[in-house]
C-alpha cells in the first residue's frame, strides 16, 4: 500500500528539531532510519501530518569508549553496531544480538535510537538494554535527563519519552571480569521478528553466578526482565536443578500473548527452551 | 519538494511528494522499472537498491531522504558490467524462473560478493535471507552466487 499524504521537514540540529516538535505537536513523527516507521506509514497504521527527519543531525552517530563505559549515539545504525570492534569488546551482547536484527538492507538504515524509541515488543534491542541496565539519555529544549532502561519501556510501543523529547544517547557500564552474556531467538526465517527471544547478561565468579538479568522479548506487550527466574540462578552453581527451577519460575515473570505465530502456551514453553540453552551456553563458556 | 541526486552516475533533479518512496520515484518518475515492488513494507526484498554504497529497501526510504545521495539500481549495475558474471551464472544455473525477485536478489548478492573472498553457502543464505524467491527454492541462486565468488577469487 501507499502511505497517506504528509509533510516532510529535515532538521539539521537538535534545537531546530525541538522547535519543529513544539510547532507541530502530536501531528509530527520523528524520522530516523525509518525502518519501522516506513512500513507503518505504507500500511497506514500510522498517518502523521508531518515527518521531522532527524537523521542528518550531526554528532548523534557513533560509538565512544571511556572509563565510564560505552556511549552510543542514537543515530548509530545497526550495521555500525554489527561491525564495531568497540561493541564486540565492550558490549558483546549487542554484537550477538545485531546479527538477528532484520537483514543487511534494513540494518544499513535502521538506528538504535529509532528501535528503542519505537519499543516494539518483538525487537531485540530493548531486551538487550534491560539485560545490560543501559541508561537512555533524552533531551528536550528544557535540557537533558537520564532514564534507566527498566523505566524507559512502559508498554506496547510506549516509552517514557515525552512529546517534546528526543532520545540522543545510550550509555552502558564498563564490562567487568567474569561478565557473561548470551543471546538466542527463535524465528521462522533468519532476520524475521522472533517468536520468542532472550538477551541475557550477568557475572560469574568462581563457578557461581553472582548477577543474572534475563531480558525476554516477543513475549507479551514489552521486553521483560524475568526476575524470579533470574533469582533461581544467582548465588549457586548452575545445575540441572537450578535451571529447572528457573524454568518453572518463568510462569511468574512472563505474560505471553497469542498471535498468528504461536499461542501463549507455546511461547512460555519456548521461553523455557531458550532459558535452558542460553544460560547453559553462557555459564559453560566461562567454566571451559 | 525538489530533490537532486546521482542516479546511476547521472545527476537528476525532480519534484517529489514527501510520501513518495524511492522505488515509486524510480519507477513512475524516472522510468526505471527494474526495481520491483512486492510487499511494500520491507519483507520481500524485491525493491533492493543501493543508496550511498549500501543496499537498502527502496520501499522503506522516501525519495526526499535520498536528496544529495547516490542511488544505483539494477539498470545501473547491469549497464556498467559490474555484475555481468553474476548475471551469466544466474542464467547458467537456472537461478530464476519468473524473474520478479531477480533484480533485488542480484543487488543483495553483489553486496556480499563485493566484500571479496568466497563466502560459505551458509553465509550466502544468511545474506540473502531478506530476499524472497517463490520459484527456485534458492538452491540454484546459492549455486550461482557461490560460483561467481569462486570465479572472482580465481581471477584475482
Amino acid at each position: 500500500m501507499k502511505a497517506s499524504a504528509f509533510d516532510y521537514v529535515c532538521a539539521h540540529s537538535l534545537e531546530e528539531a525541538f522547535g519543529l516538535m513544539r510547532r507541530h505537536g502530536g501531528e509530527a513523527k520523528l524520522l530516523a532510519g525509518g525502518q519501522s516507521l516506513l512500513p507503518a506509514l505504507n500500511l497506514r497504521l500510522s498517518a502523521p501530518g508531518i515527518l521531522i527527519d532527524i537523521s542528518r543531525i550531526e554528532g548523534l552517530r557513533g560509538v565512544a569508549v571511556s572509563p565510564a563505559g560505552l556511549r552510543i549515539g542514537a543515530l548509530t545504525r545497526h550495521v555500525d553496531l554489527l561491525e564495531s570492534a568497540e561493541i564486540r569488546a565492550h558490549a558483546p551482547l549487542i554484537a550477538q544480538a545485531m546479527a538477528h536484527v532484520a537483514h543487511p538492507a534494513i540494518r544499513s538504515r535502521g538506528t538504535i535510537g529509532g528501535s528503542l524509541a519505537n519499543a516494539d515488543p518483538a525487537a531485540e534491542l530493548p531486551a538487550c538494554m534491560l539485560a545490560l541496565q543501559a541508561r537512555m539519555v533524552v533531551r528536550s529544549a528544557a535540557g537533558e535527563r537520564v532514564i534507566a532502561a527498566r523505566d524507559f519501556f512502559t508498554g506496547l510501543f510506549e516509552t517514557a519519552l515525552a512529546e517534546d523529547e528526543i532520545l540522543t544517547e545510550i550509555q552502558i557500564d564498563p564490562q567487568h571480569p567474569g561478565d557473561i552474556c548470551g543471546f538466542q531467538e527463535l524465528a521462522r526465517r533468519s532476520g524475521d521478528y522472533a517468536i520468542v527471544g532472550l538477551a541475557a547478561h550477568g557475572r560469574q565468579q568462581g563457578g557461581v553466578v553472582s548477577v543474572l538479568r534475563l531480558g525476554f522479548f516477543s513475549v507479551g506487550t514489552r521486553a521483560t526482565l524475568a526476575e524470579a527466574a533470574g533469582a533461581c540462578l544467582v548465588g549457586a552453581a548452575i545445575s540441572p536443578e537450578t535451571i529447572a527451577a528457573a524454568e518453572a519460575a518463568l510462569a511468574q515473570d512472563l505474560e505471553p500473548h497469542d498471535d498468528l505465530q504461536a499461542t501463549a502456551a507455546t511461547r512460555l514453553s519456548l521461553a523455557r527452551v531458550l532459558l535452558r540453552r542460553v544460560v547453559g551456553g553462557m555459564t559453560q563458556k566461562v567454566a571451559a | 519538494m525538489n530533490i537532486t541526486l546521482t542516479l546511476n552516475g547521472e545527476q537528476v533533479s525532480a519534484d517529489v511528494l514527501p510520501r513518495t518512496h524511492l522505488v515509486d520515484f524510480l519507477r513512475e518518475q524516472m522510468g526505471l522499472t527494474g526495481s520491483h515492488l512486492g510487499c511494500e513494507h520491507g519483507v520481500c526484498g524485491a525493491c533492493t537498491i543501493r543508496l550511498d554504497g549500501a543496499i537498502v529497501r527502496g520501499c522503506l526510504v522516501l525519495a526526499v531522504q535520498a536528496d544529495g545521495g547516490v542511488v544505483e539500481t539494477i539498470e545501473g549495475v547491469s549497464d556498467s558490467g559490474e555484475i555481468a558474471d553474476l548475471q551469466a551464472n544466474f542464467i547458467a544455473r537456472n537461478a530464476l524462473q519468473c524473474g520478479f525477485c531477480t533484480p533485488g536478489m542480484l543487488i543483495a548478492a553483489q553486496d556480499l560478493l563485493r566484500h571479496g573472498g568466497v563466502p560459505s553457502r551458509e553465509e550466502i543464505r544468511e545474506h540473502l535471507s531478506g530476499n524472497y524467491c517463490r520459484c527456485t527454492g534458492y538452491q540454484a541462486i546459492v549455486d550461482a552466487v557461490e560460483t561467481t565468488a569462486k570465479q572472482r577469487e580465481a581471477a584475482r
